[in-house]
């Protein structure tokens, strides 16, 4: 029998108070017997609702029902099956419009805690279960894979399985793209990022740093090297700014900038030379995950009040309640309803202020959201030092230009032919935010593992 | 991992680096930047490709020793290796189609402005090469700049040798003297370029300069190194670092340039104190 408690175990979670303060995880995973009495809310549905949900199609119950019976290195090998990522998408992974969201438990309580389970297992693996060993032969044939974020490091795992000699390219010093420098260490330790990419170069794939695919090879001279197919996974790395007067003051940022200092450049330990404005008051313009990573990683840098600014209200927000929760309870303070207008700062050039102006809602936009209209004369400031911009990013546009024949939208988004993700260009796929526009983890890693899919076809079909 | 292949002392803060980069040296052209990041905890820095050398798959950086990076640098020695060093970045200059320039390098600058009057000079452009020294005690790169140019002139602030005055006094008096500049290409320090560009502005002289502001990746995802050229905002990294000097916004890059000063001084004074104490220790 199913236990048929409504709510999900909890999960231990540092205290708001303490973790405010420090960059150590959040959330600190199930023990062995919380994993169990969650497994146990499982109703092993014969549809499998859950499974439809996920874009890499985890098979849930199986695994679920695996931790029920305490064998929980079978339980990671059954996630390991359809997805590269476990312990990343157990903490990071939007459940609760995803797997969860279907969950017939959801329907009269909380769904199971199926994101929960799947980091337990992970974890357990990484700390108690062997890797499986390569043993798959080699078939010859050459792929190059641009980026090495969630897509790029999922279709270069689906590859290297399928015996093909991958090598994937990172512009930056350290592999992992978004998972690396965007994601916060509270939030997904880079410890975890770096065993995932460890495990795949266990598994042969080459990974070359410091490359920038578009200026040091173009993709054609990829080809003229020998690979027989390309997978862009460049992501969305192309910050927005709002174009308001002050935003090239001191002491303003693009949440990818303050983000990168931070995650990849490790700014908060004094080991590393990475500078970074340590704020007093913080302003983080936006409401989507990346506003909220933002303004908990000001806390943690020191600052006294950190602001939300954003211009629709709560509801509306983009970002996992989850995270809105989490940054409520350290003492992030939301502006709901009010928008920048301008950013003041002294004779020496640095942020002073933020003026703001309140806003309503209106009657839906293109977005199907209510349309946020200004107020007028109700333009306040709040005294900040430092103004983080989280407005969203776009494709950069380093391959797009340097590639002949590779279509891409009006917003630099890639082109690709639905479920194939096959570009304009013969041998060249694409997936994740350069296709999609910034989006989720798992979409662009279901996006890398259909690329995969699609360039196992393609090598096959070539006379 | 790469490895430094020649060291060269230019001066007393200035130092060559002959690097082994065959990717990079394939590709780069003048005007285009690395980034270099010294080891594991370090910060990521850009310097303006010297040199390369296809053949021998080498580039070559030339810096200023100025705070902890360059410091850290600076204890490499031939055979040592580089972490991280990425490129060719940037958009390379466009010089081609003028008939007579000035070429103005200001201190370390030099030895950046030096490779982009060998590449008018070869093709052929008349080339006046103006550099300029605080003293004659620092001038580098001497016999290069004269090799590569139609006419050098050096100035230095204290007249030390003999010439004394700024870049822009040496620039104002060929201008004057009847000197038909179809191209001023400017590279230095801030200050120095935005006096480069009010000089030359009167006359309506299409000037370059190359711009070197902070980044993060130098692949326009950072967003660090914006900068306000002609009203909009542009990224030093992706849509330059050459730019029109008449419409850059002088004002607003100094002020970001100085965004972390203090760490980058406090920095500078604890890793120096922390050589001293290994030499007391020695």
């Amino acid at each position: 029998m199913p236990d048929m408690n409504p709510k999900k175990t909890p999960m231990p979670e540092q205290n708001p108070e303490i973790r405010r303060n420090n960059f150590n995880e959040v959330a600190l995973g199930y023990t062995e017997e919380m994993a169990k009495s969650e497994a146990a809310r499982c109703l092993h549905c014969k549809n499998m609702p859950c499974v439809k949900g996920c874009p890499v199609g985890v098979h849930i119950p199986e695994f679920i029902q695996c931790i029920k019976d305490g064998d929980y290195e079978s339980a990671y090998r059954a996630i390991k099956l359809t997805n590269s990522l476990p312990a990343v998408c157990g903490r990071v992974c939007p459940q609760e419009n995803q797997c969860e969201h279907n969950c017939v438990r959801g329907i009269k309580g909380e769904p199971v805690g199926i994101g929960r389970l799947e980091r337990f297992a992970a974890d357990w693996h990484m700390k108690h279960g062997k890797e499986e060993k390569a043993g798959v032969q080699p078939n010859g044939h050459k792929i190059a894979v641009v980026g090495s974020g969630p897509a790029g490091l999922t279709c270069a795992g689906d590859l290297a399985a399928m015996g093909y000699s991958v090598t994937v390219f990172e512009a930056l010093h350290t592999a992992g793209g978004v998972l690396m420098y965007g994601i916060p260490q509270f939030r997904l330790p880079k410890e975890i990022v770096q065993k995932e990419i460890d495990a795949l170069r266990g598994k042969g794939v080459q990974i070359e740093t410091n490359m920038v695919i578009g200026k040091v090879f173009s993709v054609d001279e990829l080809f003229e090297n020998g690979f027989e197919a390309v997978f862009i996974g460049t992501g969305a790395g192309l910050p927005s700014f709002m174009n308001i007067p002050g935003e090239s003051l001191v002491g303003v940022y693009s949440a990818n900038e303050f983000l990168t200092r931070v995650n990849l450049m490790k700014a908060y330990r004094p080991d590393y030379d990475t500078p970074i404005i340590r704020p007093k008051n913080a302003a983080v313009v936006g409401g989507g995950n990346v506003a909220m990573d933002a303004a908990r990683t000001a806390l943690r840098l020191g600052a006294e009040h950190v602001y939300i600014i954003y211009r629709r209200a709560e509801e509306q927000m983009p970002a996992r309640r989850e995270e809105i929760h989490h940054a409520k309870e350290e003492g992030v303070e939301f502006n709901l309803l009010c928008n920048p207008v301008r950013i003041i700062g002294d004779d020496k050039g640095k942020v002073e202020a933020i003026e703001c102006v309140r806003m309503k809602l209106g009657e839906p936009d293109a977005s199907g959201r209510k349309k946020p209209i200004p107020i007028e004369d109700s333009n306040f400031q709040i005294p900040v030092d430092t103004v983080v911009m989280a407005l969203g990013n776009t494709p950069n546009p380093l391959i797009r230009t340097t590639t002949n024949g590779l279509e891409a939208n009006s917003h630099g988004c890639i082109v690709v032919k639905d479920k194939s993700m096959a570009t304009s260009r013969e041998g060249v796929f694409a997936a994740g935010d350069a296709v999609s526009g910034a989006a989720t983890v798992i979409l662009a890693m279901g996006g890398g593992k259909d690329a995969a899919k699609s360039i196992d076809a393609y090598i096959h079909s070539k006379p | 991992m790469f490895r430094i292949l020649q060291k060269r002392k230019l001066n007393a803060s200035m130092t060559l680096m002959v690097v082994d980069a065959p990717y990079i040296a394939r590709k780069a052209k003048a005007g285009q930047f690395i980034i270099l990041r010294v080891n594991e905890h370090g910060e990521r820095i850009p310097l303006t490709v010297a040199d390369y050398d296809r053949e021998k798959g080498t580039v070559t950086i030339i810096y200023q020793v100025v705070g902890k990076t360059t410091m850290l640098l600076d204890q490499l020695n031939v055979g040592d290796f580089i972490q991280d060093f990425t490129g060719p970045l940037g958009r390379p200059s466009e010089l081609s189609g003028h008939k007579r320039a000035a070429v103005i390098g200001g201190g370390a600058g030099c030895a950046i402005a030096y490779p982009q009057a060998k590449t008018l000079h070869a093709m052929g452009t008349k080339v006046d090469m103006i550099a300029g020294f605080r003293n004659k005690d620092i001038i580098i790169l001497e016999d290069e700049m004269r090799a590569a140019s139609d006419h050098l002139i050096i100035m230095t602030d204290d007249g030390s040798n003999g010439n004394k005055g700024f870049v822009t006094d040496a620039l104002k008096k060929q201008i004057e003297n009847g000197a038909d500049y179809d191209l001023v290409v400017a590279i230095g320090p801030l200050v120095m370029m935005r006096a480069v560009s009010n000089v030359t502005k009167p006359y309506g002289i299409k000037t370059i300069i190359s711009m070197n502001p902070i980044m993060i990746d130098g692949t326009g995802m950072c967003g660090g190194c914006r900068i306000t050229v002609g009203g909009k905002t542009k990224f030093a990294c992706v849509d330059g670092p050459d730019f029109d000097a008449s419409e850059v916004d002088f004002d607003e890059a100094i002020k970001r340039s100085k965004t972390y000063s203090e760490q980058e001084r406090a920095a500078a004074r604890d890793y120096q104190c922390h050589l001293m104490e290994g030499i007391s220790h020695a």
